[in-house]
């Protein structure tokens, strides 16, 4: 569903991604796995056209996706999750949720897709009206989710969905995860937390200062010695 | 929960009717009782109006899509000098106000434009600094613009402009309807009026409208408005435009009232009055705008007239020179009321409630 070829980021002289190839099948989840600065983020960041990429391409159901502005991603059916939430602070909860469906039209279908997400989410649904920045960090998180599945997307695109959240939020997060995943939903899922990460993809990729240097079955990668070693901490 | 939705919003839409009817009845009052105080509280009425037309313009680009604009004033500018030099012996050009209005308004729009595209990436104080630089570079172009060909005047301004004119009945002289008798200043005030009017609607239709649910997510996080599908080049350029375009209006209509215009007229101090309008009124609250602007357009004209006979009333002389204390008054006020209503004199219900819940 989603092919990246030899892509490259930088910044002013510094390279952030050198080159990377990947690939995300259509109905599966794909960890993107690896340190601070190793440039997952950065590389998630070109896929959602946030910024211009040195060189490479990224192609999504045969289309050449680095052709076209970000706005038009969500038409495409790709939706972001950002790094950091990034939810609409003076909004309600209610007002977010219905920002996803910006590019949309049919208002019944939009509606009945609102009631699925709440459903989703019954912690969004009892704070429907209140401000999102009033919202617990983990909760932001699940808003910033709800959002992005607002879109009616195909691949679903998670910037570090557990950062800065308390470890029983994270691992609410990774349940409405893998909930959205059971749905059918394809996800490239970029983390720092590996094992959680490992644990709910089929796949995964660890990159390493701007490389990939290690694939394989999520499964396998969570045995593998040197992972176990790097990103496991054993 | 839905209902619960539409129902706050019908509430909101005959608070908004029921205050339009309060507002008209007041408005059309104004010009006579105004008028019993002499011509120049009809002036002022007018210039309130003025204010409130620019402020609603620069609600548009501060209020509603966040974008901090310090240059505001250049826009008020490119509509005035539109105007006289196309309605004005200067050139021997006597456009009709109908072709000018419009023209000033498109080429403002443009300018908004041009001052968009550039500073499309920044944000908050670098984006103030580049329009603030943009607002004097129009004011210095205006004062330059005089040799060496002759354009603006210079620094002496142009004079004799045409006032606004419909066949033979001209905006400049007193004239008798029915019965009642209108100066010139009052006509140019139910002109101010319609105008205004629709001004307000204009803001209304667009605070509830999709381009406005855009500029709100674009004023609260940039990328998370581009994950949603919102063109936020375009968008943010709209705002720029549609708010320069009010204000070419709004320079077209000084200009005609005025009789002349001079560079002069389009300092940063007026950049920054309107926006203490806004600010002072409750940004993004089209109520709380033009309460601002009443009021900041009333206050020193008020202070002017009022501080001579109370220093005398009071002290049987004139202690502090009326001008100087007039400012003091002004920016004591807008301290204290940043002070104790952040949120401006009238803020919008969301705004009060994010501050009540942030205060928790």
């Amino acid at each position: 569903m989603l092919e990246v070829n030899g892509l490259r980021v930088s910044y002013g002289g510094i390279q952030a991604v050198r080159g990377i190839t990947f690939h995300v099948n259509e109905g599966e989840m794909v960890a993107l796995i690896g340190a601070n600065g190793a440039g997952k983020s950065s590389t998630l960041r070109a896929l959602s056209r946030l910024l211009d990429p040195a060189g490479g391409s990224v192609r999504y159901r045969g289309k050449e996706l680095l052709a076209l502005p970000p706005h038009r991603l969500v038409g495409e059916g790709i939706a972001l999750v950002p790094e950091g939430r990034g939810v609409f602070p003076r909004m309600s909860s209610l007002e977010n949720l219905r920002m996803g469906a910006y590019a949309r039209n049919n208002k019944t279908e939009i509606e009945g897709d609102l009631e699925q997400v709440l459903g989703h989410f019954p912690r969004l649904k009892e704070r429907a009206q209140q401000l999102a920045g009033t919202l617990s960090g983990g909760e932001q998180q699940m808003l910033a989710i709800g959002r992005a599945l607002m879109s009616k997307p195909r691949l679903l695109l998670l910037d570090e969905p557990s950062m800065g959240l308390a470890p029983i939020m994270v691992q609410k997060i990774f349940e409405v995860i893998r909930a959205v995943a059971s749905a059918g939903m394809t996800i490239l899922l970029v983390e720092q937390n590996a094992k959680l990460a490992l644990e709910v993809s089929q796949r995964g990729y660890v990159m390493e200062s701007g490389e990939i240097t290690l694939t394989d079955e999520s499964k396998k990668l969570l045995t593998d010695p040197k992972v176990r070693a790097c990103y496991l901490g054993e | 929960m839905n209902g619960r939705i539409r129902s706050s919003v019908s509430v909101s839409w005959q608070r908004h009717w029921l205050g339009l009817l309060l507002l008209a009845v007041v408005l059309l009052a104004v010009p006579f009782v105004a008028a019993l105080g002499g011509q120049a509280w009809v002036r002022i009425a007018n210039f309130a109006i003025l204010y409130m037309f620019l402020a609603l313009g620069l609600n548009i680009v501060v209020g509603y899509a966040g974008l901090l604009d310090l240059g505001y004033v250049a826009f008020y500018a490119v509509g005035a000098y539109t105007y006289a030099l196309l309605a004005s012996p200067h050139f021997g050009i006597h456009l009709p106000f109908w072709v000018i209005l419009p023209l000033g308004a498109g080429l403002a729009c443009v300018f908004g434009v041009l001052l968009g595209a550039p500073t499309l990436k920044l944000r908050g104080d670098y984006l103030a600094i580049v329009t603030l630089g943009f607002g004097e570079i129009v004011r210095i172009f205006m004062n330059n613009l005089n040799a060496p060909i002759n354009v603006t005047n210079g620094a002496q301004g142009i004079t004799l402009i045409d006032p606004i004119r419909i066949g033979d009945f001209s905006f400049a002289q007193t004239s008798t309807f029915l019965g009642v008798t209108l100066s010139g200043p009052q006509k140019y005030y139910f002109l101010l009026v319609a105008l205004a009017l629709l001004v307000i609607v204009v803001n209304i239709r667009l605070q509830d409208s999709r381009i406005g649910r855009a500029w709100q997510a674009i004023r609260e996080d940039e990328v998370a408005a581009k994950a949603c599908g919102i063109n936020t080049r375009n968008i943010k350029l709209l705002a720029f435009a549609m708010g320069a375009s009010f204000g070419g209006i709004a320079g077209g209509i000084f200009s005609a009232m005025q009789g002349f215009v001079s560079p002069e007229s389009f300092s940063l101090m007026e950049s920054i009055t309107i926006l203490a309008m806004v600010v002072l009124g409750g940004m993004g609250h089209i109520p709380g705008v033009i309460l601002g602007a009443v009021l900041l357009t009333g206050l020193p004209e008020a202070l002017r007239y009022g501080i001579e006979p109370l220093q005398r009333a009071l002290f049987g002389r004139m202690i502090i020179d009326p001008e100087s204390l007039r400012m003091l008054v002004f920016g004591l006020a807008l301290v204290l009321v940043m002070r104790f209503r952040p949120a401006g004199l009238w803020p919008s219900s969301q705004r009060r409630r994010e501050l009540a819940e942030s205060a928790d």
